[in-house]
């Protein structure tokens, strides 16, 4: 049911694409820093760096925003969650996009461009965590707490395909000491991913709270 | 000011579990109203608990001053009004609404306060000490050790004790307010009632009036009808909304504006009650 004062409908509308946009720009740099990790393409890395300003600025301006709904609409239940919701999840979408900056910063670090298997062992778990992003995000527009739900519980396959790159990585730098340098770099931009996958979690809980204004506990761990 | 910030650790409380029967002052059950022909409450039953603000909140029309009304017997001024049904004031358990129960005595034991301050034509001093004189007291002294109680319990002590035989027509609203609450205070009533008292009140006079009504709640338990829900979220223990007659939900108020369980309240706390 519509709101009667229109204002308040227009103005949580506002607020959610807002968030929903700062989503989809995190999940494209993390797809973006990724991509540029596996093609070692050091001019794109920079742009990956740069485009993070946006994220910063959207972030700001959801937390400006949520904060003048709270005291100009002064919201209660549901529609006091979403001003709330919307402002964490912001921040957690902010932090996706400074580890995606992290990634892309390492680029030009490395000595060289990753071996084929590094890259598409790497890609893999930037797929996954991209993936979940996306989902997470897909079940705040469409207000969907049993999509919320499913990608919280989920998060334990990113973990393991993470823990499966550190072994690699870990048995290349076993095979290969003159690549530590490189190898610790790539330990770096697989742990940024993980956080990410993290993130996504975080997001999928706050969906879910701002749905239901009920907390998701006690997920299966590994 | 350079002194480092302070930052006490959070308390942590838990939340009164409802209803032990120990707790509750009085409990409504299945109390149905009529004016006349027209039924304006229908099967409603909630506990008051002690020493706590029960705030009742809900649309124009939904019976909310109805049943505050009804905890005084008030509408046994209008011809043909009705009760079936109950409140019960505990530990006794005396029927509020029983036609065998004199209104009367439900006066001596329940204060009411109403939107607009209505202050006797007499001195200040003489307003609050007016329910103490219909209980018998005459006693100078003590008249006046209750007056002054009261006075203080309704924070408007230090505003008047040197002006006592003035008119109460003098005082601001606010203060005018906070007078008839020490009034209906003055006779120690086991319930207070309090329908919209700051709707006809400024800002500051109303947050005087909150600041009190929250303090009150250790010596009295309230029922307090109120259009205002910031009102209600602020000064309330429970929270009971009301819709054509019917309670629709009841409970902590911390869960009724953050989390309703019926939709009818969340649409109407929110803003989507069409």
């Amino acid at each position: 049911m519509d709101h009667i004062l229109k204002a308040v409908d227009d103005d949580l509308g506002a607020l959610s694409y807002a968030v929903a946009a700062l989503g989809d720009l995190a999940v494209a740099q993390v797809r973006a820093s990724v991509d540029v990790f596996a093609r070692h393409d050091l001019p794109a890395a920079e742009k990956v760096v740069r485009a993070d300003n946006a994220l910063d600025l959207q972030d700001a301006e959801i937390e400006k925003n949520a904060v003048r709904f709270i005291a100009l609409r002064q919201p209660m239940a549901d529609d006091l969650r979403r001003p709330i919701a919307a402002m964490k999840i912001a921040m957690q979408l902010e932090r996706c996009g400074d580890l995606a900056k992290n990634i892309a910063k390492r680029v030009p670090r490395l000595d060289k461009a990753p071996t084929e298997a590094q890259a598409a062992s790497i890609s893999e778990l930037g797929r996954l965590v991209a993936e979940r992003l996306a989902a997470v995000i897909a079940s705040y527009r469409g207000n969907d707490a049993q999509g919320a739900y499913e990608v919280w519980v989920k998060d334990t396959d990113i973990d393991e395909r993470h823990e499966g790159v550190v072994r690699e990585i870990v048995a290349a730098m076993a095979a290969a000491p003159d690549s530590v340098g490189d190898s610790i770099h790539l330990l770096f931009i697989a742990k940024n991913l993980e956080r990410i996958g993290d993130h996504a979690t975080n997001v999928a809980e706050l969906v879910h709270y701002q749905i239901t204004g009920t907390d998701l506990a006690n997920r299966p761990k590994l | 000011m350079n002194e480092a910030l302070h930052i006490a650790s959070p308390a942590v409380t838990t939340p009164t579990p409802l209803s032990p029967e120990a707790t509750i002052r009085a409990r409504v059950s299945n109390l149905d109203f009529w004016y006349s022909k027209f039924q304006a409450l229908h099967s409603v039953s909630m506990p008051i608990h002690n020493n706590k603000v029960t705030a009742i909140i809900g649309p124009s029309g939904c019976g909310k001053s109805t049943l505050l009304r009804c905890f005084n017997r008030i509408h046994d001024l209008y011809p043909g009004a009705r009760y079936e049904g109950a409140i019960e004031l505990m530990p006794d358990g005396l029927n509020l609404v029983s036609r065998s129960v004199d209104p009367i005595l439900v006066r001596l034991m329940v204060g009411m306060v109403f939107q607009k301050p209505n202050p006797f034509p007499k001195s200040i001093f003489e307003n609050v000490a007016s329910g103490l004189y219909v209980r018998g007291l005459r006693n100078r002294s003590e008249v006046e050790g209750r007056v002054e109680k009261a006075l203080k319990q309704a924070a408007i002590w230090d505003e008047v004790q040197d002006r006592l035989k003035k008119p109460a027509y003098e005082l601001s609203g606010g203060q005018q307010q906070r007078l008839c609450i020490a009034r209906a205070l003055a006779p120690e009533p086991k319930l207070l009632l309090l329908d919209e008292p700051t709707s006809a009140l400024d800002p500051i006079a109303t947050a005087k009036i909150e600041s009190l009504i929250a303090d009150l709640a250790h010596d009295v338990t309230v029922v307090i009808v109120t259009h205002n829900m910031g009102q209600a979220a602020r000064i309330s223990d429970q929270t009971a909304f009301m819709h054509m007659g019917k309670l629709i939900e009841f409970g902590e108020t911390e869960q009724i504006f953050t989390n309703p369980t019926v939709d009818q309240t969340r649409d109407y706390i929110t803003g989507r009650f069409g």
